[in-house]
């Protein structure tokens, strides 16, 4: 299975990537997962590549080959449509983070229904999942991850209870608590 | 089974501890930094932050020549900084194991350049191992270390950004313990004096001879028979690439790409009707099958420039489908300060000045893009300080734009402190300003001579930059606050009225080190008049919303910067 998280540098992307690979592994699967740091964090576009198989060769996926595409940022999201398979699945905040050139007024911004639009217009299976308000809500904006987390998890192979036991393992424990209750309205707003 | 998901840097970590590595140093860069980070989690090894990789591979030689296995790690580029040592070392060779790691950027995520190390390898005569995955990468560290010994020669361990990145599966094992071999004196093998080096390159080509064999018998170097229609001949992480493409086909895998294995390529190419090198950036592998008289695709259909992937590789190498196509129009986003940023109210007190900057190599470097665009060179770590001392030289006082370069602090230790020196010596007017932000920021946070701390966090001695300044011969020095930009602002260009050099420190935090606690700033509305002066921080958090500037509550780090710079008082 070939999943695709993208998003903006500071959201998360990287341990959300972390946790899913994980969850992986610990089901006896072969993963590779390939991400970028450096320059790139700094607020700019990132986009992590997770693989999970009986065997996998490349750490990246190939365009058009992608499974699920996991989008953190509606822009973001459609910057990697085209990762997508023919049937690929996308799971997206719709939650805007403009780029710094456009909040400057160097270049002109992303129109919200054009995105929406490109979006209809290219998946059938999507659905949108307002991540960031609902972590927002919760008191930490830095749970938008696991509140995706949970919110993709019924798309995944692995079951609730194996992504509830790798968030226990992996995130600080004085964070514990507030990422599963994360988890939790990922799921009700999959749901829902 | 103890299997666990590392990053290729990890991977490295691992290998190294396992294969008893005893010292091990490095100076911070893309995308290598995790090796060191990474081992000095492990017990037993003495890991360092040196101030630069020339520095580094030094530590580990001379660990290496007093008998513990020893590494020295740095991205693609640090290998140009310790070049010099780098071909001393393959004269002077081991005693116990030197491996040096080399982490190159195909696809330039984070560096200058797109060199190719494996040519390092060629260069110095020393042999060059090439890991396609996490679990390649801690055995080839642990191989390094091996052949180190056994042949009396450093070791260039090669990796790419993928392999870096990327983690995959490994199956852990335990440390294996060699005991300090201890020091000897050998004066005619760590002397390179003219009559000893004359008799050590005679027993290099000797050790590399013997190498020249050992690259033919090395499992590390296999055929994987498949369809003789097509065999590739390939290494890294573009193995993988092209076992993804091509399942079926016949490979050759090489492990070690330098020496070059003569007589398995020409058995492997024997045996298949079409023979194609796959590889990243350079034909290196490609250019030695050529030598042979072989017949070889490769750089005449894959390019010889940024990263390969699946798709490159297909569509290069096969008549397939065109990809999807990306979505068109779309704003790029690319990378930025951060909210809070002490380089934006540093940048921002440069706007519009008569200035020619040299820059260096940090986060600061953004500087360069829009608004600030405060910058007209970025060359290598410490080039700033030079190449204005350079455009000073050529330009003369008729030119009356002030020759100023701006470098990070941990830029200025790696290499800024000659280049600080040559500009008092060779008395040019040059205004070197600090960006001082206590800590090595691009690389995630490293500490360096002037944070008081060592690698494994604990206290040192912290190296003053104001005195060190002074004691490279420069009078004026002078510190600023970023955070107050107006001031700075208004220091500089006083500065930039008077004569001769000087040196101004822009002292405060990385805003991702010392998380503000003050509350989120907002714009009073009414008494804001549009005039976007607060833009020109170039902060994320900062926009205009229904005609007056706007704070983005969510992003605001609280710094005041911008209510620094609001000529209305409209900023609280």
């Amino acid at each position: 299975m070939n999943v695709l998280i993208a998003g903006v540098g500071g959201q998360g992307v990287i341990l959300f990537s972390e946790l899913l690979s994980n969850i992986a592994l610990e089901s006896g699967l072969d993963v590779k997962k390939s991400e970028v740091h450096g320059m790139a964090q700094r607020g700019g576009s990132v986009n992590t590549h997770v693989r999970f198989g009986p065997r996998v060769a490349s750490p990246l996926i190939e365009e058009g080959t992608a499974d699920l595409l996991v989008a953190f940022e509606k822009l973001e999201a459609v910057r990697y449509l085209h990762f997508l398979a023919p049937d690929g699945r996308l799971v997206y905040d719709d939650y805007r983070l403009e780029p710094v050139p456009v909040q400057l007024g160097l270049v002109p911004g992303a129109d919200d229904a054009d995105l929406d639009e490109r979006i209809a217009r290219r998946v059938g299976k999507r659905l949108m999942v307002p991540a960031f308000a609902a972590a927002f809500k919760l008191g930490n904006q830095r749970v938008q991850n696991v509140v995706m987390l949970g919110a993709v998890s019924g798309f995944l192979p692995f079951g609730e209870d194996a992504c509830r036991e790798m968030v226990r393992q992996m995130v600080k424990p004085e964070f514990v608590e507030l990422n599963l209750v994360a988890f939790d309205r990922g799921l009700e707003l999959a749901t829902a | 089974m103890n299997r666990k998901l590392l990053s290729g840097d990890e991977a490295i970590a691992r290998g190294a501890w396992e294969a008893g590595c005893r010292v091990a140093a490095a100076y911070p860069g893309t995308p290598s930094t995790e090796i060191l980070e990474s081992l000095a989690g492990y017990d037993g090894v003495y890991c360092e932050w040196s101030v630069n990789e020339k520095v580094a591979l030094e530590v580990a030689l001379g660990a290496a020549t007093s008998g513990v296995r020893s590494l020295a790690a740095m991205k693609h580029v640090g290998l140009n900084v310790a070049a010099d040592p780098f071909f001393s070392a393959a004269y002077i060779g081991s005693n116990g194991g030197l491996v040096v790691v080399t982490a190159d950027d195909p696809g330039l995520h984070s560096s200058q350049n797109e060199q190719d190390n494996r040519w390092y390898g060629m260069a110095a005569k020393v042999p060059v191992l090439c890991p396609s995955d996490s679990q390649e990468a801690k055995d080839l560290t642990g191989l390094a270390f091996d052949i180190s010994e056994e042949f009396d020669i450093p070791v260039l361990l090669r990796i790419t950004t993928r392999i870096a990145h990327s983690s995959t599966v490994v199956e852990l094992g335990e440390r294996a313990e060699h005991p300090p071999r201890g020091y000897v004196k050998r004066p005619t093998k760590t002397i390179i004096l003219p009559a000893f080096a004359r008799a050590r390159h005679v027993d290099l080509e000797g050790r590399v001879d013997r190498l020249r064999a050992y690259a033919e018998k090395t499992p590390w170097n296999r055929a994987e028979p498949g369809d003789s229609n097509l065999g590739i001949i390939c290494d890294g992480v573009a193995y993988q690439y092209a076992r993804e493409v091509f399942p079926g086909a016949s490979f050759l895998k090489l492990g070690m790409v330098h020496p070059f294995p003569v007589e398995l390529v020409r058995r492997f190419a024997a045996g298949v009707s079409e023979l194609v090198a796959v590889e990243e950036t350079d034909p290196f592998i490609e250019l030695q099958v050529r030598a042979l008289g072989l017949a070889v695709t490769g750089k005449d259909r894959l390019p010889r420039w940024h990263e390969l992937s699946p798709r490159v590789v297909r569509r290069s190498l096969t008549e397939s489908e065109p990809p999807p196509e990306p979505e068109q129009g779309l704003p790029n986003r690319p990378p930025a300060l951060c909210p809070g940023c002490p380089h934006a109210g540093l940048f921002y007190a440069l706007q519009r000045q008569p200035v020619i900057v040299g820059g260096d190599i940090g986060c600061y470097t953004l500087g360069a893009l829009p608004p600030h665009e405060a910058m007209d060179s970025c060359i290598d770590m410490g080039a700033s300080i030079t190449f204005a001392h350079g455009a000073d030289k050529a330009l003369g006082k008729d030119d009356k734009r002030r020759r100023v370069a701006i470098i990070g602090d941990s830029t200025f230790f790696h290499s800024g402190i000659t280049g600080l020196v040559n500009t008092a010596y060779n008395k040019s007017d040059v205004i070197t300003i600090i960006a001082d932000n206590r800590t090595t920021g691009m690389t995630g946070h490293q500490q360096h001579p002037g944070t008081g701390r060592t690698l494994s966090g604990e206290p040192t001695v912290e190296v003053d930059t104001a005195r060190l300044a002074r004691a490279c011969g420069i009078e004026k020095v002078v510190e600023v606050d970023p955070y107050r930009p107006t001031e700075t602002r208004k220091r500089l260009r006083e500065l930039f009225e008077e004569p001769g050099p000087a040196v101004v420190v822009s002292k405060r935090p990385c805003a991702l080190l010392v998380r503000l606690q003050d509350p989120p700033k907002s714009v009073d509305r009414e008494k804001c008049v549009a005039c976007k002066t607060c833009l020109r921080l170039g902060c994320p958090a900062l926009t205009m919303k229904d005609g007056k500037s706007h704070i983005v509550a969510t992003l605001c780090a609280g710094c005041g910067m911008c209510a620094d710079v609001c000529p209305k008082g409209a900023i609280s």
